[in-house]
């Protein structure tokens, strides 16, 4: 092979290419290579020092779940065919992958009732962000108003893009566990380019998502006037979905939501310690050429046939480089095949039968914790797969007790939102691999532990 | 390295390089004829979707029973409630496999052939990493965790972060960016963070025009402006120009090294310099890491941010386009501002050493108690950009690209980048040859490092065939076509990575392949490869017609 490229080793390759003063000129600072079998013993060592939901009684969640993941699943994603080709650009290879994307795409739609889907962003969060700068895109406002009852991840992500492009983000609390009406009516004016709300929301409670659209839709024409944002255009509405539970729920598109936006992770996807997942990016047609991401369009070939292509690729960066309406790139495609094939998996009246099991769990565990001593709900609204408790103890102490009977009760909602009013603050998930006895379980664990930890008296106040 | 089976160049029998379709006229070759006598079997299957298929009542989920009292009505009221049920699929658990299977064998993919496509380093992945990855401990592990709870997976993130600083130089690493655009966005946010701390607003980011589509597009994303900085005759940055685009409004120069034409910049320490000089900083957008692993690194260069594509460089699966990850590594100046929450670690239980001052015990059913350090998140960075995204980053490819970095070590680092350098060398090499040279001259220098461009030009002048006929052709051959009309500045641009992991004989085949198809266009005119391809699955599709009247999801009955 050297003499074919005509050099002496592959040494000078380097040598006539790369400034001396820029080569490394030493070895790498990083162990040695070590056979299959030793890194095999070394990642399993290293998974053996976690402790995950295989080795506990878990009721963690507040955005990743823990859901049966069906054994297709790994299957499938497990496929050469589809777990090593990169994004179809070549379409006459890649039919199945762009076929998928377009089936995706038909679930997601289907599943938020609003007629446009991508084929995926990174994960929940992100996708948030996304949306954000959709809308700034759109009518060029000055600010997105945001509840405090979206994800804090969510709304620290949409900061961090926000400030780049200089656009501010305001908070509306909320009362008695969902967002407060008035104040949200308030906060949204002429100038605000997204209002953005979550449902179920952070706290587990469904919001009256009709009437967070319908708000932000007139408080901003009532306040608008000719000038507002710049464009006259009302501010987007964006809606963060938990896609597990819109068997049941009322879809974003049936509420006035404009764009939807979601963590894929409860659709057949791992934990992963946080990802690889995948983000739902959904809209209403208006916005199709705004979107994000890769889309999957139906087409044909020379001799008719039927075929799928990636379309409007007029709005990306490969294309449109400093005009794209986004960056990204590399999304989560193999992701985005769990999550259509779990919905699928689930189908028509799976995903109806999972809610409503979710939804009646839910509320017994609700009932049955809150009657604990110590124990109180956070707020009293409609939950569907998770709900908050405040507790009487310190939610750290509580945690340490219930974790020595091998139970693990949840998130500790002060330590993720660092807001005050969440101290002694625990929010609790429920999948359908946690049974009544492991509620139950969860209860007596639940109920020694605050029993034995002494009252914060900073955690006990009015439920708001 | 490791050279992968070479049986499977040709393994899909429905792959005839010299189909008995070739040669026709699209202009008058009928309407449906998929079904004709030349079709092969994937070419008559005609598309259904998965909503396509079933039957009412049809379905393949048990729902576990319902063990506690059915919920009343008012517990959530009608108005939440959705009016109509979504409507899904309806099949049963074997007609799942069969479809899903049935559009698996519809695609391309690098288990089964060479994948040269340019800039994307199309590397083997090892099934070890999907192995490994799958074990409960990490596949089953709650992003909430305590991180007393989840001290492997810190340790295996603080490990990654440690390698991944050293092969770049850098000192600080955040794996948090979900991709490599991703980590563009962070770099320049934090580009701009640094630069607001000093109490300067700089408006300008400078890209060379070989540059990614990402970065101009993260540029704007991030509130700035993207100022282009021409290519000099021998491909590298254009000296001048940037000396004349570098002033005091300039955040940034967005550079790869070695660029998009597989080139490594000669005057790099003088660029680094330059933009130095006007007090502005310099990234290193890492998809073209692949060439100088353990042989040159980017903090070395001079630059002070870099980002790492874990899906190219290191072996993540590229899944079909994603997952990947792409986590940057940063000098120290600019650290302070890195997205928080950090993976950091605790030598000793020392008072004042942060959160992990309380060792948990036993007793109380926290963690392993053993001695050593401690690995901790780290959320109290007070200048930090913020977030850019849930949690902590994707785990799953951490676990995937550090079981990489184990398996080859310092030693196998280097070599698979020198392999990947002598494999790009060596098949431009052959592509210099007499028959293609003339037709498709490497565009810029004499050699390369991991990848090269070639233009079409002469080939579309001489034989009437484009790039795009070309890469087509390639399909009937069993390949998967290089990158294909990148760098811009090239023209009928056609860029090819083949990687470490290709042996000698499939480089040489896929050589082989260019000769063939130049020679069929010389001697039997250029429409055979313009209408190819003939043995895929479907042939070219009309994408025009696909961007102008959109239809992107099944029409539900």
């Amino acid at each position: 092979m050297l003499e074919a490229i005509g050099v002496p080793s592959v040494e000078a390759l380097f040598d006539r290419q790369i400034p001396e003063a820029v080569r490394l000129g030493r070895p790498l600072d990083l162990p040695a290579g070590r056979g299959e079998q030793d890194v095999f013993a070394h990642l399993r060592e290293l998974a053996a020092k976690n402790v995950s939901a295989e080795d506990e009684l878990s009721f963690l969640g507040a955005g990743m779940y823990d859901h049966y993941v069906p054994a297709l699943i790994d299957m499938l994603m497990s496929r050469s065919e589809f777990l090593t080709p990169y994004t179809p650009y070549q379409p006459e290879i890649s039919q199945g992958g762009l076929q998928v994307m377009f089936e995706y795409q038909t679930a997601i739609s289907e599943l938020t009732a609003l007629p446009v889907a991508n084929a995926s962003v990174y994960e929940g969060p992100s996708a948030v962000a996304a949306a954000g700068y959709l809308a700034k895109l759109h009518n060029g406002g000055k600010r997105f108003v945001v509840s405090a009852g979206l994800h804090p991840h969510s709304i620290e992500t949409l900061r961090t893009q926000a400030h780049g492009y200089g656009m501010e983000v305001v908070e509306v609390p909320l009362t008695g566990g969902v967002t407060d009406p008035h104040a949200w009516a308030q906060a949204i004016d002429g100038e605000c380019s997204a209002a953005i709300f979550a449902q179920p929301n952070f706290y587990g409670a469904v919001e009256d998502a009709s009437a967070l659209s319908a708000a932000a839709k007139s408080g901003a024409s009532g306040l608008n006037g000719a000038g507002g944002n710049g464009t006259g255009k009302s501010p987007v509405v964006i809606a963060q979905v938990d896609p597990i539970t819109l068997g049941i729920l009322a879809a974003p598109g049936e509420c006035g939501v404009d764009v939807a936006v979601g963590e894929g992770q409860p659709l057949g996807n791992r934990l992963d310690f946080g990802g690889p997942s995948f983000g739902i990016f959904a809209a209403r047609e208006e916005y199709l050429r705004r979107m994000p991401g890769r889309i999957a369009g139906e087409t044909t070939d020379v001799d008719g046939r039927r075929g799928f292509v990636l379309t409007l690729q007029t709005r990306e960066q490969h294309i449109r480089r400093e005009k794209a309406t986004s960056n990204i790139c590399t999304a989560q495609a193999l992701n985005a095949l769990g999550g259509v094939v779990y919905l699928t998996w689930l189908g028509r009246q799976g995903i109806v039968e999972l809610g409503e099991l979710l939804l009646a769990r839910t509320h017994y565990a609700r009932e049955t914790l809150s009657a604990l001593d110590g124990v109180q709900p956070l707020h009293t609204q409609p939950v569907i797969r998770e709900f908050a408790l405040r507790l009487d103890g310190d939610v750290a102490a509580v945690k340490r007790r219930c974790a020595a009977q091998g139970v693990n009760p949840g998130v500790d909602l002060q330590a993720l939102t660092g807001r005050d009013e969440d101290r002694g603050g625990l929010l609790v998930a429920i999948t359908e691999q946690r049974s009544r006895a492991d509620i139950d379980r969860l209860a007596d664990a639940l109920g020694a532990a605050v029993a034995a930890e002494p009252a914060d008296p900073r955690s006990v106040a009015v439920p708001v | 390295m490791s050279a992968i089976d070479e049986n499977h160049l040709h393994a899909d029998p429905s792959i005839d390089t010299h189909p008995s379709g070739q040669g026709i006229d699209p202009a008058t070759s009928p309407r449906g004829s998929s079904a004709g006598p030349s079709a092969t079997p994937l070419q008559r299957e005609r598309a259904k979707t998965i909503f396509e298929k079933g039957a009412a009542g049809r379905r393949a989920f048990m729902c576990p029973e319902l063990d506690v009292p059915q919920v009343d009505l008012e517990v959530l009221p009608e108005r939440f409630r959705r009016s109509r049920p979504p409507r899904l699929p309806e099949v049963s658990e074997p007609e799942i496999v069969r479809h899903y299977v049935g559009l698996s064998k519809r695609n391309f993919d690098l288990d089964s052939g060479f994948y040269p496509l340019g800039s994307c380093t199309m590397k083997h992945n090892p099934r070890l990493h999907e192995r490994v990855a799958a074990l409960p401990g990490h596949a089953r592990l709650h992003p909430l965790q305590d991180p007393e709870r989840a001290q492997g997976a810190l340790e295996l993130m603080w490990n990654l972060q440690e390698a991944l600083a050293e092969i770049s130089g850098l000192p600080h690493v955040s794996l948090q960016p979900s991709a490599g655009s991703h980590g563009e966005l962070a770099g320049v946010l934090l580009t701009r963070a640094y630069h607001e701390a000093r109490g300067e607003q700089r408006h300008k980011v400078l890209t060379p025009d070989t540059s990614h589509g990402t970065n101009p597009a993260t540029v704007t994303m991030a509130g700035l402006e993207v100022v282009k900085v021409a290519t000099n005759p021998q491909g590298g940055v254009d000296l001048d120009d940037l000396r004349a685009k570098a002033d005091g409004e300039t955040a940034c120069l967005m550079l790869t090294n070695p660029n998009t034409l597989g080139l490594f910049d000669q005057n790099i320490e003088e660029i680094a310099q330059v933009v130095h000089g006007v007090g502005a900083t310099l990234y290193y957008d890492g998809a073209n890491l692949n060439a100088v692993m353990g042989l040159s690194r980017p903090g070395d260069m001079g630059f002070d941010i870099v980002h790492f594509n874990l899906h190219k460089s290191f072996t993540q699966p590229h899944g079909g386009g994603g997952p990947g990850a792409g986590p940057i590594a940063v000098s120290e100046r600019i650290a302070p501002f890195l997205p928080r929450p950090l993976v950091v670690r605790h030598e000793d239980d020392a008072p004042g050493t942060g959160a992990i001052t309380q060792v948990p015990s036993g007793e109380n059913g926290d963690g392993p108690t053993s001695e050593g350090p401690r690995y901790d998140l780290d959320y109290n960075v007070e200048r930090s950009i913020g977030r850019l995204r849930g949690f902590q980053g994707n785990y799953g490819c951490f676990v995937r690209s550090y079981a990489y970095i184990c398996s080859l070590g310092a030693d196998g680092l280097k070599d698979a980048s020198q392999t990947a350098v002598l494999n790009a060398n060596y098949l431009l090499a052959r592509l210099k040859e007499k028959g293609i040279a003339e037709h498709l001259p490497l565009a810029y220098g004499e050699l390369c490092l991991h990848e090269f461009v070639l233009s079409g030009g002469p080939m579309k002048k001489a034989l009437g065939l484009k790039t795009l006929d070309l890469a087509k052709r390639l399909l009937d051959f069993g390949f998967h076509p290089p990158t294909v009309y990148f760098p811009l500045l090239v023209e009928e641009a056609l860029m090819i990575e083949p990687t470490e992991t290709e042996c000698k004989e499939t480089l040489d085949a896929f050589a082989d392949a260019i000769a063939e198809i130049l020679r069929e266009a010389a001697m039997d005119g250029p429409e055979v490869a313009q209408n190819a391809p003939y043995t895929t699955p479907v042939r070219r599709l009309d994408e025009v017609a696909a961007a102008k009247h959109p239809v992107i999801r099944q029409v539900l009955a």
